[in-house]
């Protein structure tokens, strides 16, 4: 039998903004514990609401992103269900009359092809607070500092068939949200969680089989993981005739294990409502132009112009438009230095590595993008070689020169091309090495070809490699032969 | 429309209310008479009437994203039964 699964994702993406959605006390992260839960946060009798301008502007900027319709007339709903982390007692959120309707994303596989995820809709909404279950006296603790958090809850339609699928649209949905300054895209510190509903069905069945939840993934290689695993059970449960059953689960990155967390039959029955407290929010046309105005350069049309303007390939493109550093970080380079394919293979190859082995983002680089394309420049005017290039590149990153001429000035990496400098450090191997060169003199011209192989590589050692080798070669010939 | 006894008890515990055995059948009856209530209403025609989310007809007001609160905590925690680290401390939850 052969199986198809079907993914649809729902994603949190908590908005960058100043503010909580419905006061004013601060978002920022990491202070201590209910500092930043005022009255309103607390759900304390006799406050109101009162919507923060910039969730409503970020929702839409998402929504005119990717070219989703927006809701002129948007209502907050309450859903209710009682949980510590939530002292209302319900979650204000929108269900009916949504910001953002419906929209498409565009995603590119491995293999390079692309294919469209629908998007169903994006609804704004709060998050709740933190529960702590290490032992308070038997007791759980509770931290409401990001009860109120902005929230979009981006839903896509069950467009997925695989989870290379799902990771490559997750990854260019934290592409877009970054782009647009909308998120921090901090997925270590909960800013994209991601819920995954997989079901399997037969090859060629039109209904869709029984799903389940896998709730609150917070990066790209649990979720596939957990995928995977998820797509697995099923089968193997269905094949050996067992049933699958709506369900919520968790998945345990760290030890890889997943298990139920409560099934729908027993689901909370959320009596949604308009809430009272908050009147509709009803964005002008003015508004939705002065957005429209300020949106940046979305990742496909970067990467559409980088392979225009830059001749760069698609998968390289692809690659350096999906993150706004890089792909500034690239451009600065490519232009500064003249060289764009160079300064993509350099930001691709000794850049990218240095990151991931220290572990930094590239805003943090110890080499700039200005460092970078110095370096590239003295590649191009033959100062020195690709290889050398590699050390000089290190030296920077270790923070030994301000730019790639002082490293090559205080290393002396500059390559050689004085004849009486090459001359003297050749007579220096040919003395150091006498018996080889009375071998080479002895032996027949038809094997000194291959003999003189041995000088030159001595000869480039004793240079450290900087000495021109069409130089080395010559005057090696000359004295040798002479 | 009526409501039961049972369909009583089940939306009191969605609501975390507490509604005495001896009270059920009496509520339900209460209940069930604004729903009677609600019934009449839906016969009036509202065909060419737009939905309302709001019984006030005015749109809501934004406001600034600016931070105006200053930490409170002890103030706001005064009233809370258990505390320590500055969480609130509630029954174990498990899920």
């Amino acid at each position: 039998m052969t199986w198809e699964t079907v993914i649809g994702l729902e994603i949190h993406v908590q908005l960058a903004t100043k503010t909580k959605i419905f006061s004013g006390a601060s978002t920022a992260f990491g202070a201590e514990p209910n500092t930043q839960a005022c009255a309103v946060d607390l759900g304390l009798p006799g406050v109101l609401p009162v919507v923060n301008e910039e969730a409503i502007n970020k929702a839409i900027m998402f929504g005119l992103g990717i070219d989703a319709e927006i809701n002129k007339v948007n209502v907050f709903e309450r859903k209710n269900y009682f949980y510590p982390d939530l002292p209302k007692g319900y979650q204000t959120t929108q269900l009916e009359k949504p910001i953002v309707g419906a929209g498409n994303v565009e995603i590119t596989l491995k293999d390079g092809s692309t294919k469209t995820v629908r998007i169903h809709h994006a609804h704004l909404e709060e998050d709740a607070g933190k529960s702590l279950h290490e032992d308070y006296h038997g007791m759980s603790g509770i931290d409401l500092n990001r009860a109120g958090t902005p929230l979009i809850e981006i839903v896509t339609e069950p467009d997925m068939r695989n989870a290379e699928e799902a990771v490559a649209f997750a990854k260019k949905l934290h592409s877009i949200v970054t782009t647009l300054g909308i998120c921090d895209g901090d997925m270590s510190q909960g800013s994209m969680r991601f819920d995954v509903n997989v079901s399997v069905r037969l090859k060629g069945q039109e209904e869709l089989g029984t799903r389940t939840e896998t709730k609150n993934l917070n990066s790209f290689k649990f979720m596939e993981a957990a995928i995977l695993k998820e797509v697995e059970r099923q089968i193997d449960l269905i094949e050996d005739d067992g049933k699958v059953i709506q369900e919520t689960r968790l998945y345990n990155g760290d030890t890889g294990e997943a298990r139920s967390m409560r099934s729908k039959e027993e689901a909370n029955d959320y009596r949604y409502f308009p809430c009272p407290d908050l009147l509709p929010v009803v964005i002008e046309d003015s508004r939705l132009e002065r957005l429209r105005s300020q949106l940046p350069e979305m990742p496909d049309a970067k990467k559409a112009r980088f392979v225009s303007d830059f001749d760069l390939s698609e998968v390289d493109a692809e690659i350096l438009s999906g993150d706004q550093a890089t792909a500034a970080f690239f451009e600065a380079a490519a232009k500064t230095s003249g060289d764009a394919k160079l300064a993509s293979n350099w930001v691709l190859g000794e850049v990218s590595k240095s990151l991931n082995a220290s572990n930094i983002e590239i805003a943090e680089s110890p080499v700039s993008a200005d460092m970078l394309a110095g370096l590239i420049a003295r590649i191009k005017d033959n100062t020195i070689s690709g290889k050398i290039a590699k050390q000089v590149f290190e030296a920077l990153w270790n923070g030994e020169g301000k730019d790639a001429d002082e490293v090559i000035e205080k290393k002396g990496l500059k390559q050689v091309t004085d004849t009486g400098a090459i001359e003297a450090m050749i007579d220096e191997v040919l003395t150091a090495n006498a018996q080889q060169v009375e071998n080479y003199r002895a032996a027949p011209p038809e094997k000194r070809g291959k003999m003189i192989g041995f000088f030159v590589g001595q000869a480039m050692k004793a240079s450290k490699g900087k000495a021109n080798p069409g130089m080395v070669n010559q005057i090696l010939k000359k004295k040798l032969d002479s | 429309m009526a409501i039961d006894a049972s369909e009583i008890q089940k939306v009191a515990h969605l609501a975390r209310l507490s509604i005495d055995d001896s009270q059920v059948e009496n509520t339900a009856n209460t209940i069930s008479r604004i729903l009677e209530l609600v019934d009449q209403m839906q016969t009036v025609n509202t065909d060419n009437v737009e939905p309302m989310a709001h019984p006030l007809d005015a749109t809501q007001r934004l406001r600034e994203d600016v931070v105006s609160e200053e930490n409170n905590r002890e103030q706001l925690q005064s009233c809370a039964p258990a505390v320590e680290d500055g969480l609130f401390l509630v029954p174990k939850v498990i899920e």
